[in-house]
């Protein structure tokens, strides 16, 4: 599904080196989860896969099914199957929600040369997928995603996965802003979405997110490096212990 | 029966040198204005003692007059391919056509309606006694204090047709102010002059293709509790050499909301002088224009006087600008002495799609009252990279993304058009020129 090997990012601007060798490969299916130091190239590694402008590759590369993602413009890479839920969903006044997502289910559609959905099919395919996140319909009707709350945006997040269907899922620290309550919305709302042929890359600080999605494999990311990967008893080590137990070991290895 | 203003303005003042002048070249022949003469003639000798602007007045330092000041409109070719897809031809309406700024009565709808007597103001002068013989020209005049206006003051002088309006109830349904031109130099100067009894209501639409030059003025009067909702759009896709005025005189209680909405065009300038006289007064003016292309040159001059108490002002203007188009926000808020519980809002923004292009603007509070609120902000800004990203990693194409992004920043202007059925119109018609144009053809 995707492969990122040896990804090598600085910041356009200033040159600075953020990544500095990322391998990493995610099978169809499974569930990886990026844990790491503050930093440490987290979300810049979910902004590359996705697209977003102010990041020169410098080496390596990134594929999605086996297509070179870097080489593609953001949309591309959407109608590709790639989603990036934001950390920081963006409000945009005066767009309604509703028309924002037929707009991209409908663009994605067509790039993938799908026939359109009409009004109809979109609202009822919307409608079931809104009910079971506890989005009512005058959600749908706002602006996206203004004066929603931290968690209304997070679902929000959410929603447009179900609705893109995408096969290759990154959540950028989707858990951050979240009680308890609407952890588990969201949690429960990926874990619908799970299946052989779609999988997640799950980037987080707390192991509390990784109870709710269970992780296939755990990666430790340190300095722009995965410095160790393992199972999901490495979340709970570093619940417990923090990161320094582990980049010391690293460190002497 | 000559009018001797009209003899004298074909005499030069200059005398001795034979020096054309360039106000009499500008003129030319004025029409015989019936009842309206006395005010035709006043405008004129005012327009005299003012002379036409000068780059270096202080209204006039953004925006050269020059295209409004010459004596004939560059030839603008009619374009018969020019699509115009009809604005609000869905809506149950009252249509009065004007064709190169002259009433078109085989076009226009039967004018009469409940609640409101429609004359053009080429039949209403001619009749003998008419009301629009006092009222033609008061509100331009008095709106001249403390700025000089001589655009307006032309306009009344020389006006060839418009439309009067007497409302006396509640219109059954909107009253269009539709242009159409004919040839390719037509310069136009429609004056319409609006009364509203106590309560009454009406909602005008003014929307087409003015002509080559176009010099419209709007005159209305409004009386205690009436409300005046009025919604301009100025056709895409020509260049354009346009004036528009708006006096509005509000007594107590009264609302007026106008909001204009322009594409494309050349050389522009909407002006709005809001004389909030009575107590409770609504005036909400607000505006959005698109203009692509160094030759747009795009100026809302706005003059708000808050006269009464608790008055509610409101200054909406947004413009989008890409290569190398200009815009230009002059807007004052004036708050008498004794004007208490004045709540003034302002606030004019520009998003720049480009670095060629550019925002002047220039923000005026002037308060004599101690007991107001009053406000105003003026941003220029380009693309939300973070939003357009947001966008196109939802699979958007740029272009669609950028299309929405300019929707959305137009919108809080749109918002101020209260007829929910007119603003769909108009947002519909802006997103289909924004498409037009992201997808390479000429709207």
């Amino acid at each position: 599904m995707l492969q990122i090997n040896n990804l090598h990012v600085e910041l356009e601007d200033e040159g600075k080196p953020i990544l500095k060798g990322v391998t990493l490969t995610v099978p169809a299916g499974e569930v990886h989860a990026i844990m790491g130091p503050n930093g440490s190239g987290k979300s810049t590694t979910s902004y590359v896969l996705a697209g977003r402008d102010g990041y020169a590759v410098t080496e390596g590369t990134a594929t999605l099914n086996g297509r070179n993602l870097l080489e593609m413009e953001p949309e591309a890479r959407a109608a590709a199957g790639l989603f990036l839920a934001f950390q920081y969903p963006v409000e945009i006044p005066g767009v309604g929600n509703m028309t924002f997502l037929r707009t991209a289910v409908n663009a994605q559609r067509k790039s993938r040369g799908e026939p359109e959905l009409t009004a109809g099919e979109f609202l009822k395919a919307i409608r079931a997928k809104a009910a079971d996140l506890q989005i009512d319909a005058e959600m749908l009707k706002r602006p996206v995603n203004v004066g929603f709350s931290g968690g209304e945006k997070k679902r929000n997040e959410i929603l447009q996965m179900a609705m893109l269907e995408p096969t290759m899922c990154i959540l950028d620290e989707t858990d951050s802003g979240l009680d308890v309550d609407a952890m588990r919305l969201v949690a429960d709302g990926v874990n619908a979405l799970r299946s052989p042929d779609r999988s997640f890359l799950v980037i987080t600080h707390y192991q509390r997110l990784l109870d709710h999605i269970r992780p296939d494999v755990v990666h430790i990311m340190a300095d722009g490096r995965i410095v160790k990967s393992g199972g999901p008893e490495l979340a709970m080590e570093v619940e417990q212990n923090g990161y320094a137990d582990i980049l010391a070991e690293v460190a002497d290895a | 029966m000559p009018d001797s203003a009209v003899l004298d303005i074909m005499t030069p003042t200059v005398e001795g040198q034979g020096a054309p002048d360039p106000l009499a070249a500008r003129l030319g022949a004025l029409p015989d204005g019936g009842v309206t003469a006395p005010a035709r003639a006043d405008a004129l000798s005012r327009l005299r003692a003012m002379g036409l602007p000068r780059p270096r007045d202080e209204y006039w330092r953004y925006t050269d007059p020059a295209p409004f000041t010459a004596a004939t409109p560059a030839a603008q070719p009619v374009d018969p391919a020019a699509g115009d897809p009809p604005l609000f031809s869905d809506l149950d309406r009252l249509r009065i056509v004007f064709v190169d700024g002259r009433f078109d009565a085989q076009a226009s709808d039967d004018l009469s309606m409940s609640g409101v007597s429609i004359l053009p103001l080429s039949q209403a002068q001619a009749q003998p006694g008419h009301w629009v013989g006092a009222a033609y020209g008061q509100l331009e005049q008095a709106g001249q204090t403390p700025v000089a206006r001589p655009f307006a003051a032309l306009n009344t002088a020389s006006a060839t047709d418009g439309v009067v309006v007497h409302v006396t109830g509640r219109a059954e349904k909107p009253v269009q102010i539709l242009y159409r031109r004919s040839g390719d130099a037509a310069d136009v100067v429609c004056h319409h002059v609006l009364r509203l009894d106590a309560g009454a209501e009406l909602t005008l639409l003014e929307n087409g293709l003015v002509g080559a030059r176009g010099n419209l003025l709007i005159e209305a009067d409004l009386a205690p509790g009436a409300q005046l909702h009025h919604v301009a759009a100025l056709r895409a896709g020509n260049p354009r050499v346009s004036l528009t005025h708006l006096f509005a005189r509000l007594a107590s209680g009264s609302t007026l909301k106008s909001f204009t909405l322009s594409v494309d065009g050349a050389h522009m300038r909407s002006e709005a002088v809001l004389d909030m006289a009575g107590d409770d007064v609504v005036a909400h003016v607000a505006g959005a224009m698109l203009g692509d292309g160094s030759q747009v040159h795009h100026d809302d001059t706005v003059w708000v006087t808050h006269g009464g108490l608790r008055g509610e002002s409101r200054q909406v203007f947004k413009k989008v600008l890409k290569n190398g188009a200009t815009g230009v926000f002059q807007g004052k808020i004036l708050v008498r002495p004794g004007a208490q519980k004045t709540d003034g809002y302002q606030i004019s923004q520009a998003l720049l799609l480009d670095e060629a292009s550019q925002f002047l603007a220039k923000p005026e509070l002037e308060i004599y009252a101690d007991d107001v609120k009053c406000s105003h902000g003026s941003t220029t800004g380009a693309l939300d990279e973070t939003a357009l990203f947001y966008l196109r990693s939802r699979g958007v194409p740029r272009e669609r993304a950028v299309v929405l992004l300019v929707l959305s920043f137009v919108a809080d202007a749109l918002a101020e058009i209260e007829d929910e059925r007119l603003r769909d119109r108009i947002g519909e018609r802006l997103e289909d020129w924004l498409t037009a144009r992201a997808s390479g053809v000429a709207g």
